[in-house]
């Protein structure tokens, strides 16, 4: 939904963390995103592209999202399951008593720099 | 943050990897968080308000204006993507309203709050309510440094909503069900509504209202002057 204004906030703490390490030029920028993130891969590429190219440090810095799997306990039986597949009732006894252990995330991993530093 | 050096076999150089793992809501949430201690040391208590579009924002605020003006000093912070339509009509009650142009995003963040609250010409200010941008989605993820959350879930949009926009419910001190008036041609189940708020959010306070008449309205404001009192 705010791929756009998200992937601003990414340019700013790479800049920073760029500026911090003596860093010119960026050529990959790793992020970690939760399927249940309500972030669209796609739309955030895109976002990024036009936004990226505005910034020299960023301008042949490619995006690469790993995907974090959405994941849900349940309390009653124990079990972890597959949020996408199966939502909030646990697939395995029924219950509604169940909570999101992971797929959240959205979490700047790492960038590389192809500079001579 | 540690710095890792990769060789890099098909390009034969050397290639610097910064880990950073750092979540991107950090740097807003650290904002937020100093913004709502410099309120806090300010007295103003900053009620951020949301709701779909048309679930009644405008109109629920300036009935919670009218009930409380006498006792607290009010200012009010409109985000729209355009327009100033609502910032006109808090503004026809005697209460500062400055208009917030989003820009076309489609949340505030705590940065846009706070060149808000700059804007605010009036300094002593017992209560500030920013009308965030009309959506269930956004601007749940984005602390904007409010001390109290509040949405309104309307009677047409379904006692459902909870279990869609999970997050919207979860973050709220307060549900406001408004245009109960129309409950009669709806079906939505006030029970239901609430129990679906409850898996959610077991702690927020709900109050059925009804904007346009001012029906319930006394409970929900007292609930507020009594925050924005022991604040």
């Amino acid at each position: 939904m705010h791929e756009l204004s998200v992937v601003f906030y990414i340019i700013d703490e790479v800049k920073a963390v760029a500026a911090a390490n003596d860093v010119s030029e960026i050529s990959k920028v790793t992020l970690q995103l939760g399927e249940v993130s309500s972030v669209i891969p796609s739309y955030l590429k895109d976002c990024w592209k036009w936004a990226s190219a505005k910034h020299r440090l960023l301008e042949k810095a490619e995006l690469e999202i790993e995907p974090i799997r959405a994941l849900t306990y349940c309390d009653d039986c124990g079990k972890i399951y597959h949020t996408l597949r199966f939502g909030k009732t646990c697939p395995n006894c029924g219950s509604g008593h169940t909570w999101l252990k992971q797929g959240q995330e959205f979490l700047i991993k790492e960038i590389e720099c192809s500079d001579s530093n | 943050m540690y710095v890792r050096r990769v060789r890099r076999e098909m390009e034969e150089k050397h290639v610097r990897v910064i880990e950073i793992k750092k979540s991107v809501f950090e740097n807003n949430d650290r904002e937020a968080d100093k913004l709502r201690q410099e309120l806090r040391g300010k007295g103003i208590f900053l009620l951020n308000l949301m709701s779909s579009p048309g679930a009644g924002k405008t109109t629920t605020l300036m009935r919670t204006i009218e009930a409380l003006r006498g006792r607290f000093r009010i200012a009010v912070m409109e985000a729209d993507i355009d327009s100033d339509i609502d910032a006109k009509k808090i503004a026809a009650l005697g209460v500062e309203a400055v208009q917030l142009h989003t820009g076309g995003m489609c949340h505030l963040d705590a940065g846009m709050t706070r060149q808000g609250i700059e804007e605010l010409a009036s300094k002593d200010i017992d209560i500030a309510i920013l009308e965030n941008v009309g959506n269930l989605v956004c601007p749940a993820e984005f602390d904007t440094g409010a001390a109290g959350n509040a949405m309104i879930l309307s009677v047409p949009e379904g006692d459902d909503k909870p279990l869609k926009y999970p997050l919207m419910f979860q973050v709220c001190d307060v549900v406001l069900i408004n245009k109960t008036d129309v409950l009669p041609y709806f079906d939505f189940d006030l029970e239901k509504c609430r129990e679906n708020i409850a898996k959610r959010n077991p702690k927020a306070k709900v109050f059925p209202i009804c904007a346009k008449t001012g029906e319930g309205i006394e409970a929900w404001t007292e609930w507020l002057a009594q925050q924005a009192g022991s604040f």
